[in-house]
């Protein structure tokens, strides 16, 4: 079955035909060349895929791309607010050298935004590592994703973002 | 040292990229007309093919082609290699049964390649698939490694009479056995080294592309090693000259040893597309990766440890069986052997050691390097046994092992393994590991823990690891098929901006960034004008590729050279610009001087005078500047460290928890600590998985892989782990020139005994000996309860 | 995947209509099981009816001394719902522990409790709570309503549209987690009301069960000492690579004691 869907990309509208199979990760990375977003599982565990949709962190590999239609989709390409101004979070995870092979790093870093924003700024080590249950990574052993992300949180705040 | 050079703590150049979503991985790639590639998998462990009818499947939507083994086999392609010959004790070289990349007429494990599909889009190419219609026969399989060599096992290839590819050993059993005889002290164990699945983020990918009017195909692969992969593929499976393939691995989302191997995916998307005449995607599914990746690890092991009365340790006797799975894969053979026997002298002066390897064959998976490939294998059963020692003879464990240590006035050190350490000191780390994990306050913390109901123990593991795998000729001399040098090429432009060709590759390691503080470091060049090219057969010199923690030692020696021959070329061009002698010229901070004036010119412009050679002394000196190097080291590095895990175990639940990590290491001179500790970190954590999370489990009954998605297999998470402490001691490698040693695989090689000698230790109070790693919650139960 | 016809009804009506005459039609709550069943290939429906843009479906309302909790209410929002803190701070907790945040934020509490997943949290919740289940056709007791693996009391093309909660004197739910895929293992939700204690397990066996010899005991006297003893047998529970049944059943006595306790503080 051939669906339209139209939504809202990084604040640009976009639309096209898709299957009623067709995931929204595959929306993204097929129909719009958008490939900063990633598969890493097929079981909706490893979290590579994290985008947000109207402002909350989603797995894109687990909803169908006519399900975000009319929605205001955010991705790891939409964050940065201009080529050399990288979000509070991208800062902090280069500066703590939270990504090694970059694989797992935009759905962490959807994950993590989305996490900051819903604890208010405020932040723990056991909080930041229980929030990470649904992003996987296999290089950096997580610690230096936790201090990235407990240094963010502040800079967000300052930031207003 | 300078804010960008050696020593410094240089955030990454690779980040923006991936940060941003901008990085380039195999399947972010968009190709004109691409087709897309789907494999059926045999659900069998073992079965004879009796027909296959792809009829249907051909009349499918979307289908360009089906292939079955009968097309690969008429096409002349090869069987897939194992390159490395290990002879067995009688001089035999091992059993090598053909490994076709499609099955012909058998399969021998699930997840054994069957028949491939091209379609116009990977879900059409699904749907056809399952149209597909194979007549199995199913034939009785052997999926456990402890029962494999028994006899009546089933067969799982004819070439290899009872399972067994070989039965190798080293030392002087006679001397061991003789000293076992008449030790005051011999503790023994049995242990299992768990199956491993490295799941990389990245699944594996290929892509690939033929161009009729060149004949030269383009293939895409998430390689660690494109150059070698290209090499086999041309000389050994495919035939295709190679000159006339192009192999690229672009941006590599994590390896850890799985990505070194040719597999029959890669092979299969590069044969095809010549054939459809359309470029030829395929990624694999999460599952399809835990089926068909090569495994890692899994061993059955005895050994057994002598002991005078005061704690020296006398002889030293290990005898393995290594599972290599269904096929040999490109280095299966030299993991348990060459890179995980020649190991078990350890930090230790055992005087004596032998050890007896037997690999078998199963209906597995391939089984190959895994994140420190034998070594932490071996120092899994160093750190046990000693451990165990202690227990047994109540001696703490930190003064059993610095009783034992190679003193720092041995090196160079002769084991009776055939390795000869080249440099280290190993009582001051562990000092520091001590020191740091608060040994001495252990007692009240365990006590404290107690009083909340929680058993806490704490655990040492002293590794040795052999890396950057050297000299070619001794690799060579024990039936290692390839060269393990590394090559690099520093590439100036007119303007004075560097390119950095190696023929290592970075998928984690941050090569584009420690390679371009060497080069920074060594000629003065700012960072920003720095590029570090690889990952691509057509631009990059021939290169082994990276694995084994070798990067850094190899490769980074190799710019070292070439940078070396980049000033002797300048020096040339300075003196002739300044009208000295050559003799007469040093070159400091970027900038060439006559000694004793005050003339100077800087490396820049010595470049743009080799390009624009207006006033250059062309009789003597060719123009460019663009010298490559290829170094071979002398040796190995030996890294080494001391890592101490402290834990707590719910005695009513059985759950570990991690409540203090520590890791010192000596990784000889560092270039950029920040990254070092990244790796370090990243290692202990795929090593706290194999101690307490992760284990391969085929059904023993159907063959059928049970811990096949991360539903079932667990690879650790955030709040699985704590945060580190890590410290560093410093041995320079005498022999090599930037004193480096390496450190991708030290976390992994020791946190698997650290963290079981950590449990075993908690759990020592209830009469436990042995818990079954990894130590699961229910292991753990199990364990206290049976004790 | 198969592909298949979707559909977006607006309302309740349009969705039951929808449904009606498809035999393998399936609708589709927060697709959080769905969509990785249909991606494995599983499953096959003809048509793939997509509850989520039934407004009046989803949200959190007090009515007396219950809580009732529309069926397409995201997992985060039960969660973080003042009203559900107040009333069942139990069953926000519960609700915070499913999945991770990102599926939370998808997932619902109709969704889990029409799937019937033996690892299920809420199943635990609705028995326990006793709790009634509103659908478009009429309602349903909590006990009888899981009848086994996969399976409920609902009938084909039956919604559930609410689903309401009872205020417990105290409650509690202790999880226990599958280490791999972090589903329960074993989690043990205990309530109590009045004289009345009622002890629920998710996670051990084929679907969630009570436990009368804990309900009894704890009904007389509400402490973890109280079950100390009990032992639940492990005959019919699951057993797989994570957790035999024998541990299973030990784990459902330590995580009931556990559970009490955490009802007690």
């Amino acid at each position: 079955m051939t669906i339209s869907v139209a939504m809202t990309v990084n604040g640009k509208p976009v639309s096209g035909k898709v299957e009623a199979r067709t995931l929204l990760v595959q929306f993204l990375r097929e129909h719009l060349g958008m490939t900063g977003t990633h598969v890493g599982c097929d079981t909706s565990q490893c979290g590579a895929c994290v985008v947000h949709v109207d402002g909350k962190s989603v797995k894109s590999c687990t909803m169908l791309a006519v399900q975000a239609d009319g929605a205001n989709v955010t991705t790891i390409e939409g964050l940065a607010s201009s080529p050399d101004k990288l979000h509070p979070m991208q800062e902090a995870f280069r500066d703590n050298h939270a990504l090694q092979c970059g694989f797992c790093t935009p759905g962490m870093v959807m994950s993590a935004i989305d996490m900051v924003k819903r604890h208010n700024y405020q932040l723990d080590e056991a909080t930041v590592r229980h929030e990470l249950e649904g992003n996987l990574c296999r290089c950096t052993g997580y610690h230096n994703i936790v201090k990235a992300i407990l240094a963010a949180a502040p800079a967000m705040k300052a930031a207003g973002v | 040292m300078t804010a960008t050079g050696i020593g410094a703590r240089v955030l990454r150049t690779e980040d923006k990229r991936f940060l941003t979503g901008t990085g380039r991985y195999v399947d972010d790639l968009a190709l004109a007309r691409a087709t897309y590639a789907y494999f059926l998998r045999s659900p069998h462990a073992h079965a004879k093919i009796k027909s296959i009818d792809i009829s249907a499947a051909e009349k499918m939507p979307g289908v360009v082609a089906v292939y079955t083994g009968k097309d690969v086999a008429e096409s002349k392609v090869g069987g897939l290699i194992c390159g490395w010959v290990v002879k067995d004790k009688h001089g035999e070289p091992h059993k090598a049964p053909p490994h076709p990349p499609m099955a012909l007429d058998t399969v021998r494990y699930v997840g054994d390649t069957v028949a491939m599909v091209v379609a116009n889009s990977p879900e059409e190419a699904k749907d056809a698939a399952e149209k597909i219609k194979v007549d199995y026969e199913v034939k009785p399989s052997i999926v456990d490694l402890a029962h494999a060599l028994d006899k009546g096992a089933p067969q799982v290839h004819a070439e290899a009479p009872g399972n067994l590819v070989y039965d190798w050993e080293i030392g002087s059993k006679a001397d061991v056995d003789a000293a076992l005889a008449k030790a005051a002290h011999v503790t023994k164990i049995d242990i299992v080294n768990n199956r491993l699945i490295p799941n990389a983020m990245e699944p594996r990918a290929a892509a690939a592309e033929y161009d009729k009017g060149t004949g030269h195909y383009t293939l895409w692969s998430t390689s660690q090693n494109p150059h070698v992969l290209r090499l086999i593929l041309s000389a050994f499976v495919l035939g295709i000259p190679e000159h006339k393939l192009r192999v690229i691995a672009p941006d590599v989302g994590g390896g850890f040893g799985s990505k070194i191997f040719c597999y029959a995916d890669e092979t299969l998307v590069c044969w095809a597309a010549a054939k459809v005449g359309r470029p030829i995607k395929w990624t694999a599914e999460r599952s399809e990766s835990f089926m068909t990746d090569c495994h890692g690890r899994d061993h059955v092991t005895h050994a057994e440890l002598a002991l005078d009365k005061d704690g020296k340790f006398l002889a030293f006797k290990v005898e393995t069986i290594a599972n290599m799975g269904a096929y040999l894969s490109t280095f299966s053979t030299a993991v348990p052997t060459y890179l995980y026997a020649t190991l078990l002298a350890g930090q230790y002066t055992t005087p004596v050691i032998y050890a007896n390897v037997k690999a078998a064959l199963t209906n597995t998976a391939p089984v190959d390097a895994y994140r420190g490939a034998g070594r932490p294998e071996a120092t899994f059963v160093i750190e046990s046994i000693v451990s165990k020692a202690a227990q047994e003879l109540k001696i703490d464990p930190a003064e059993l092992r610095r009783k034992n240590f190679i003193p720092s006035t041995a090196f160079p050190y002769q084991t009776p393994v055939a390795l000869q350490y080249d440099s280290g000191n190993y009582p001051p780390i562990i000092d520091e590991a001590m020191k740091i994990a608060d040994y001495k306050g252990f007692a009240a913390r365990r006590s404290e823990a107690k009083a909340r109901g929680k058993l806490r123990g704490i655990g040492f593991s002293s590794y040795i690891e052999a890396c950057g795998l050297a000299p070619s000729q001794v690799i060579g001399q024990l039936g290692g098929g390839v060269g393990q040098w590394e090559s690099a090429q520093i590439k100036f432009n007119p303007t004075g901006n560097v390119q950095i060709l190696t023929g290592a590759h970075s998928h984690g390691q941050s090569h584009e960034t420690t390679f371009a503080q060497i080069v920074s470091d060594k000629l003065g060049v700012p960072l920003e004008n720095i590029e570090v090219v690889h990952g691509d057969t057509a631009t990059t010199p021939f290169g082994m590729g990276s694995y084994g923690s070798r990067s850094l030692a190899v490769g980074g020696s190799a710019i070292m050279k070439a940078a070396d021959k980049i000033i002797a070329k300048g020096k040339k061009i300075a003196a002739h610009l300044m009208e000295a002698s050559v003799n007469d010229v040093v070159f400091e901070n970027g900038t060439f001087k006559v000694a004793g004036t005050d003339k100077s010119v800087p490396l820049a412009q010595t470049v743009f005078a080799a390009y624009v050679p207006h006033n250059y002394p062309l009789a003597e000196l060719e123009p460019g500047m663009d010298e490559n190097a290829f170094y071979d080291p002398a040796n190995f590095v030996y890294p080494a460290g001391t890592q101490i895990c402290e834990v707590e175990v719910d005695p009513d639940t059985g759950v570990v928890e991690i409540v203090n990590f520590t890791a010192v290491d000596d990784f000889g001179n560092i270039i950029n600590p920040m990254i070092v500790e990244g790796q370090v970190h990243g290692g202990i954590v795929q090593g706290v998985g194999q101690a307490l999370l992760e284990k391969a489990v085929y059904d023993s009954d159907t063959g059928q892989l049970l811990s096949g998605s991360f539903m079932d297999y667990a690879v650790p998470r955030a709040d699985d782990v704590p945060s580190f402490k890590l410290g560093y001691k410093v041995t320079p490698c005498p022999h090599n020139p930037l004193g480096v040693k390496g450190c991708g695989e030290a976390g992994a090689i020791a946190a698997p005994a650290a963290v079981m000698n950590a449990v075993h230790d908690a759990l020592a109070p209830l009469g436990v000996t042995h818990v079954p790693m990894p130590a699961t919650p229910m292991n753990v139960w199990r364990t206290i309860h049976g004790a | 995947m198969y592909d298949f016809a979707y559909h977006r009804p607006k309302s309740l009506a349009d969705a039951v209509s929808a449904l009606k005459g498809k035999d393998e039609a399936r609708p589709m709550a927060g697709g959080m099981t769905l969509i990785p069943t249909l991606k494995q290939r599983l499953a096959k429906p003809s048509d793939v009816i997509d509850l989520g843009a039934i407004k009046d479906l989803a949200g959190v309302k007090v009515e007396g001394s219950n809580v009732v909790i529309g069926a397409m209410t995201r997992h985060f929002d039960v969660a973080s719902s003042a009203d559900v803190k107040r009333m069942i701070p139990a069953l926000a907790e519960l609700a915070g522990m499913i999945g991770d945040p990102a599926v939370r934020n998808r997932g619902t509490i109709g969704g889990s409790i029409a799937n019937s997943d033996p690892a299920a949290d809420y199943p635990a919740a609705v028995v326990a709570l006793n709790a009634t289940i509103t659908t478009n056709t009429g309602k349903h007791a909590a006990d009888g309503f899981f009848k086994g693996l996969f399976e409920t009391a609902l009938k084909d093309g039956e919604l559930i549209t609410s689903v309401s909660f009872p205020k417990p004197d105290k409650a509690a739910y202790m999880k226990f987690r599958n280490p791999a895929s972090r589903y329960a293992m074993v989690g043990v939700f205990v309530a109590k009301t009045g004289n009345t204690v009622r002890v629920a397990v998710t996670g051990a066996g084929p679907s969630v069960f009570r436990v009368k010899a804990m309900e009894d005991a704890l009904s007389k006297n509400f402490t973890s000492a109280a079950i100390k003893d009990i032992k639940v047998p492990a005959d019919d529970l699951n057993s797989d690579i994570h957790g035999s049944a024998e541990y299973r059943a030990h784990l459902v006595g330590v995580m009931a004691r556990r559970a009490v306790d955490a009802a007690n503080k």
